[in-house]
C-alpha cells in the first residue's frame, strides 16, 4: 500500500491523482499507524518548514515517517516534504526536521527572482545515473519538472545528490540515499515526466 | 534553465469556453473540461482559466468547474475572474487552482495584491493587466475591457511587482483575437520594467508570433485563438520554437 501523509497541507489530492494516472492506488492518511503499515510512504508539502515540522511532531506522523525510512521501506518527499527530511532549514532556524538525510536547507542566494518558478531542466548526476529508480526514467537525457520554491537542499554528501537544476547556480533538486528519495519540484504538476517519476517510486524496491 | 512556457487560455462564460475579438463578438470554443484535458494531453506548460462572466451568482458554478478542470490535468493551473478578496482566492485554490489571477479588483484595491501575496505567497499571484492604446497612451482597462482607468500600463505593472505580484499576465486589447501578433513594443517595455515573469497575451495568430514574444522578453505566451480555432497544435508550436533555439519542453 502507498500512503500519502496528510498533515494539513494543500496539494495532496493531486499527488494521489498523479499516482493513479500511473496505475497506482494510494491512500491519504492522518494516522501514524497507517504510515507504519505502508509499503511506500510519500510526504508531500507546500508551506512553511517551521509550522510543518511542528505539525509532524505533534501528530506523531513525523516519527512514523522516520521509522519507515529507518526500516528500509521506500520513502519519498516532495518539495517541503523533502526539505523536512533534513534536520534544519534556514526558513525556521529554531525548528527541527526529521533528520533522515544529512545536509540542510537554504534560501536561494541569487539576484534572480525568488521564488524559482517554472519548468526547470533537471540533469542526473553520476550517482543519479546509477540510481535504480531514476536511471531508466531519464535514460541519459535531461527532463523538465515544475518547480515552485524559495529554498533548496544544500551541504549534502556528494553521493546523495541525484539530480540538479540550474538557477544562476547549480542546486540539488533530486536527492536521496538508500531507500529515501526526495524531489524539490512537484511531480504531480509535471505532466508525463512527473507521472512517470511517481510510477517509478511506486515500483521501487530498494 | 527554465523552459519558455506555452499557455493555452480558456475564457469561460456560461459554462463554455468562448473567444472573441477585442474582448467582444464571443464564439463558442467548446467544453472547458474537454479542452483542458486536451491541452494537457498535448503538453501545455500551464493552463489559464478566466471566468469572464464572473458574476457573484455564478461563483459556485465556477468553483465546481475549476475543481473538475483541476481533476483532469497535471500542470499548473491559474484561475481568474471575479476574485475580489482573500477568501475568493482561498476558495479557488482549495478547488484546485495553483495560482490566482486578479485584474479589476487589484486596480480598485491595490493592497489586495499584497494581502494575497502574504496569504498565499507571491508565486501564487498573477496580476492580469489589460492594455489599450488610447489617446497616445497605454491605458490600463478594467471590468472586462469596458472601463478605462487613468493608470499607465508600465507604471502600473511596476507597482504590481512592488505590491507582491509573482507574474504579470499582459493582454493587449488592441491585438486580442486579431491574430495580428502580440504588441511587441508593449511587451518589450513591460519586460524591461520588472524582474518578475511577463506573460504575453493578445494577438497570437501564427507560430512565428510566439517566437517574437519571447524575443521581446516574454517568459511565456498565452494563446487562445491560435489553438482553439486555427489548427495549430501545441506539439507543432514546441517543435517550431525548439528548431529556433528556444528552450521548450520536449
Amino acid at each position: 500500500m502507498i500512503v500519502v501523509v496528510d498533515y494539513g497541507v494543500n496539494n495532496l489530492k493531486s499527488v494521489v491523482r498523479a499516482l493513479a494516472a500511473g496505475g497506482h492506488t494510494a491512500a491519504l492518511t492522518t494516522d501514524p499507524d497507517e504510515v507504519r503499515r505502508a509499503d511506500h510512504v510519500l510526504l508531500p508539502g507546500v508551506g512553511h518548514f517551521g509550522q510543518a515540522s511542528r505539525t509532524l511532531e505533534t501528530t506523531g506522523l513525523g516519527a512514523a515517517v522516520r521509522e519507515a525510512a529507518v526500516s528500509g521501506r521506500p520513502v519519498m518527499g516532495i518539495c517541503l516534504g523533502l526539505q523536512l527530511f533534513f534536520a534544519t532549514s534556514s526558513e525556521a532556524t529554531e525548528a527541527r526536521g526529521l533528520a533522515i538525510l544529512p545536509g540542510t536547507v537554504v534560501h536561494f542566494d541569487t539576484g534572480l527572482p525568488v521564488p524559482h518558478v517554472g519548468w526547470a531542466q533537471v540533469d542526473l548526476t553520476a550517482p543519479g545515473g546509477r540510481h535504480a529508480m531514476l536511471a531508466r526514467l531519464f535514460d541519459g537525457m535531461p527532463r523538465f519538472f515544475y518547480h515552485v520554491h524559495s529554498y533548496h537542499p544544500t551541504a549534502l554528501r556528494d553521493d546523495d545528490v541525484l539530480g540538479t537544476g540550474t538557477y544562476e547556480r547549480v542546486f540539488p533538486t533530486l536527492v536521496g540515499r538508500d531507500n529515501v528519495i526526495g524531489a524539490q519540484f512537484h511531480p504531480e504538476k509535471s505532466q508525463r515526466a512527473g507521472i512517470e517519476l511517481l510510477d517509478a517510486f511506486a515500483r521501487w524496491r530498494p | 534553465m527554465l523552459a519558455r512556457r506555452i499557455i493555452p487560455c480558456l475564457d469561460v462564460a456560461g459554462g463554455r469556453v468562448v473567444k472573441g475579438v477585442h474582448f467582444e463578438s464571443l464564439r463558442d470554443a467548446g467544453d472547458p473540461i474537454e479542452q483542458a484535458a486536451r491541452y494537457d494531453a498535448q503538453g501545455a506548460d500551464e493552463l489559464v482559466f478566466l471566468d469572464i462572466s464572473a458574476s457573484h451568482e455564478a461563483r459556485q458554478t465556477t468553483l465546481d468547474m475549476v475543481g473538475r478542470v483541476a481533476e483532469s490535468i497535471f500542470i499548473p493551473f491559474t484561475v481568474g475572474g471575479g476574485i475580489r478578496a482573500v477568501a475568493d482566492a482561498g476558495a479557488a485554490l482549495r478547488a484546485g487552482a495553483d495560482k490566482i489571477a486578479v485584474n479589476t479588483a487589484a486596480v480598485r484595491d491595490p493592497a489586495l495584491v499584497s494581502r494575497l501575496a502574504e496569504s498565499f505567497g507571491t508565486q501564487c499571484i498573477v496580476a492580469a493587466v489589460d492594455v489599450k492604446q488610447t489617446g497616445g497612451r497605454l491605458a490600463v482597462m478594467v471590468n472586462g475591457g469596458r472601463e478605462e482607468t487613468p493608470l499607465e500600463a508600465i507604471g502600473w505593472i511596476t507597482r504590481l511587482q512592488a505590491l507582491g505580484a509573482g507574474e504579470i499576465l499582459l493582454t493587449s486589447m488592441d491585438r486580442d483575437g486579431t491574430g495580428a501578433g502580440y504588441d511587441l513594443p508593449l511587451l518589450t517595455a513591460a519586460s524591461a520594467a520588472v524582474s518578475i515573469p511577463v506573460i504575453a497575451s493578445g494577438g497570437a495568430g501564427e507560430l512565428a508570433h510566439l517566437a517574437e514574444a519571447f524575443e521581446a522578453g516574454a517568459h511565456g505566451v498565452l494563446a487562445a485563438t491560435i489553438f482553439h480555432f486555427q489548427g495549430s497544435t501545441l506539439p507543432e508550436a514546441r517543435a517550431y520554437l525548439r528548431e529556433r533555439g528556444y528552450p521548450v519542453r520536449p
